[in-house]
């Protein structure tokens, strides 16, 4: 008997939704790199991380590479661009946190409105951990910023309708809708936004994300369950592509942050932090993100090569 | 192939004679192809039948396994593409590739590596399971006493013996045969030979070929002989190609359920890229797609610390979440006047927890009830986690002992069981704690100095 090469065939499609100008995410119909079954969409998409504030809790390694730009986010994603060339780019308010320096929505706006007209790629838009105050300053970018089709990180069940009404209807922009690690809060999220009246190509979703060895097996499971019911039940409300925030997650846990002072054994904390950063992107990315935000170059030039070698 | 109730029907002695247990013959036949009994119950099958039959009912992927006593492992034995439809059963194992060319430093750093890397997260234990050995001197010699060096200074480890000439796979399975070695390096042209070597020792045997039709081809050949204890490669070198080789290998198993691919495959990254960093990347996607052995080439703290997690997530079982062995912990250089919390036993909670209280650096420890294994409001929801499962931890942990302290801080979530622990556990004064981890470090910071004025 000779061998037959199995393969699989779906109904569903994963939505291809278009970030900025042309930066083209999903709109693949077959499993994460499954080239030999068919039409991979569009090549996932690898992004960097800024703050609008001074990273201060950054390690050392990452703020000798990015220290000296650091203080003004425009200069810094400059840098970024010049020196790594990344598909678009992350601006974190993490000074919005109203907890930390409380900045407002205005000054957030202002701040993005620089960026958006000095950064030739697109633009995700983050904010800090509080949900209310995120809804105030998505309201605000997006206002000062109509149209762009940037990504908005994230809509939540706290805050979907301010954030939904806003960013994705009345300005024209993307949300991504957040959920944590569980298929039917990710459809639920999906449909309430969905609801409102935002269109779903101006959505993307962010259903939990998490460093390996941190309940890392709940995100993979829960992204495997959406990308086979989006694409095997061709279920229309898990169709959106993902964005994984990879570097939100995996800086802060203990093999990126321990310094060598405190753990001899471990080694070069720097790499560490990447190796960290690198097996995480690369997990979620076999599981079916269509883009991940990274920190560090190094782990920004390997993702990059390691989707380019699978497709 | 698999055969379904109504071929297994044809085959049987149609007596409904109910020695088997079932009342007829059709009913044991359905049974049978479910997997729910064996073809040996039925006394009156001829033997070819029963051949044919628990060939057919066998699970789709055969388990193997290699090693000698504690160090023995299984591979494969697999049953489902995702590991929400079921489990994955048995995780890959690390090597580490050593050349008989390469020279003495390098050879000396992976031993250091390899025996620097050895600690437990979570009940497991995390090291290098198997060495990898290829013979690019084609010296029978110089490769043995390389293999001898590596296997006496890294006691752990199973080697795994690379050559595609049998008279140096023969000479080097006959030297170390007590350590249970893989023998890799059956190819359509020397695979009777090989096997010959590998079913004289009751070794796994590697079989490698061009590309999966000529694999196939070899498989069935080495089959025929009678010889099952295989692992795969299918050739790829190219991250592409290893990756549509480890996919389509395990697809043909379990979805074609065609057992001439229902064994389990290694994956050569150390061939694929020269970048260590592109290593873990690589590794990282053949762990959650579906490598048996993921052979690297070297393995420090940097690429152990994410590969081993992740293997550690993607092989826990969906339906018993990971737990953290019950007692009391111990985060940064606390003592016995630092804060005391509690938690649960349930791993992710465990991390959250530790992970934020190291953040906040103010030396602390954390018990660890029994709790079911559950996050806290599901424990206590349960019953689990309660006064007298708190009390317990803090006898049998013999914390009044250990610690002057006799404030205890309670997840803010279970604010309700205040009274109740402090009628348990006379002298205690119970705080209620934050309800969200990400709260804890200025929590605390705020305690420690409350405590100091």
């Amino acid at each position: 008997m000779a061998y037959k090469k199995p393969s699989q065939k779906f109904s569903g499609k994963i939505r291809e939704v278009t970030v900025g100008s042309g930066l083209k995410l999903g709109g693949e119909s077959v499993l994460p790199f499954y080239k030999f079954d068919g039409d991979t969409g569009a090549k996932p998409a690898v992004g960097m991380e800024i703050w609008d504030v001074f990273p201060e809790s950054w390690p050392q390694s990452l703020k000798d590479i990015f220290g000296e730009y650091a203080d003004d986010p425009v200069k810094w994603a400059k840098f970024c661009m010049e020196k790594y060339n990344p598909d678009f780019i992350c601006i974190r308010f993490e000074g919005a946190n109203p907890e930390g320096e409380d900045r407002s929505p205005e000054e957030c706006a202002r701040t993005a409105e620089r960026l958006a007209g000095e950064v030739p790629v697109p633009l995700m838009i983050a904010g800090c951990d509080s949900d209310e105050k995120n809804a105030k300053i998505f309201v605000k970018i997006a206002e000062a910023l109509p149209d762009k089709n940037y990504v908005f990180l994230s809509a939540v069940e706290a805050n979907y309708k301010e954030v939904g009404a806003a960013c994705g209807m009345a300005y024209g922009n993307i949300v991504s809708a957040e959920s944590s690690v569980d298929l039917n809060l990710a459809k639920q999220l999906n449909i309430l936004i969905t609801q409102l009246g935002v269109k779903p190509e101006k959505m993307v979703m962010n259903p939990g994300c998490a460093a390996v060895g941190y309940g890392f097996e709940y995100v993979i499971t829960t992204m495997d369950r959406i990308k086979l019911a989006a694409l095997d039940q061709n279920d229309a409300t898990l169709q959106m592509p993902i964005v994984s925030p990879v570097s939100f997650e995996t800086w802060k846990v203990k093999e990126s942050a321990a310094s060598e002072e405190d753990m001899p054994e471990w080694g070069s904390q720097e790499e560490r932090g990447i190796a960290m950063e690198i097996a995480t992107a690369a997990g979620v990315l076999a599981a079916g993100s269509n883009a991940v935000i990274l920190r560090h170059p190094k782990s920004v030039e390997i993702i990059r090569n390691f989707i380019d070698e699978l497709l | 192939m698999a055969l379904n109730g109504m071929e297994i029907y044809k085959m049987l002695p149609k007596k409904n004679c109910k020695e088997c247990g079932f009342p007829t013959c059709l009913a044991f036949a359905m049974k049978l192809a479910q997997g729910g009994t064996q073809a040996e119950k039925c006394p009156y099958m001829s033997d070819e039948a029963k051949d044919k039959l628990a060939e057919a009912t066998a699970p789709p992927m055969k388990t193997v396994t290699f090693g000698i006593g504690d160090r023995a492992y299984s591979l494969g034995g697999e049953n489902v593409l995702f590991r929400h439809e079921k489990t994955f059963v048995n995780k890959p194992r690390f090597a580490v590739m050593f050349d008989d060319g390469e020279n003495a430093d390098d050879v000396a750093k992976k031993i250091n590596h390899i025996n620097a890397v050895n600690y437990t997260r979570i009940s497991e234990e995390m090291y290098v399971e198997i060495a990898a050995f290829r013979c690019s001197s084609q010296d029978k010699q110089k490769f043995i006493s390389l293999i001898k060096k590596v296997t006496s200074d890294c006691k752990k480890v199973v080697p795994m013996i690379i050559s595609e000439d049998p008279d140096i796979a023969s000479a080097a399975a006959e030297e170390f045969a007590a350590l249970g070695p893989i023998i890799y390096g059956a190819n359509e042209k020397n695979c009777e030979a090989m096997a010959g070597i590998a079913s004289k020792h009751k070794l796994l045997l590697g079989v490698k070929a061009e590309d999966q039709a000529k694999l196939y081809d070899t498989v069935q050949k080495i089959q025929s002989m009678g010889f099952r204890e295989l692992l795969l490669d299918g050739g790829g070198r190219s991250l592409k190609t290893a990756f549509d080789d480890a996919v389509n290998i395990r697809r043909t198993a379990l979805l074609s359920k065609d057992r001439t691919f229902g064994y389990p495959t290694v994956a050569f990254v150390c061939d694929m890229t020269r970048d260590k960093m592109m290593e873990v990347a690589m590794a990282a996607l053949f762990i959650e797609k579906y490598a048996s052995i993921i052979v690297l080439s070297d393995m420090d703290y940097s690429m152990a610390l994410p590969l081993f997690s992740l293997r550690q997530n993607i092989y826990t079982d969906p339906q018993r979440p990971m737990r953290i062995e019950q007692g009391i912990y111990r985060i940064g250089q606390a003592d016995e006047k630092s804060p005391l919390l509690v938690t649960v036993d349930f791993a992710l909670t465990y991390f959250i927890v530790s992970g934020e209280v190291e953040r906040a650096k103010v030396p602390s420890w954390i018990l660890i009830p029994d709790a079911g294994g559950y996050s806290v409001l599901t424990a206590w929801a349960s019953g689990k986690l309660n006064a007298k499962s708190i009390a317990k931890a803090i006898k049998d942990f013999e914390v009044e002992g250990k610690l002057k302290t006799r404030e205890l801080i309670i997840p803010g979530k279970v604010a309700v069981l205040k009274s109740d622990i402090e009628d348990e556990l006379p002298g205690w004064k119970v705080i209620v704690g934050t309800r969200e981890a990400a709260a804890l470090p200025a929590f605390l910071k705020e305690y420690r100095q409350e405590k100091a004025s």
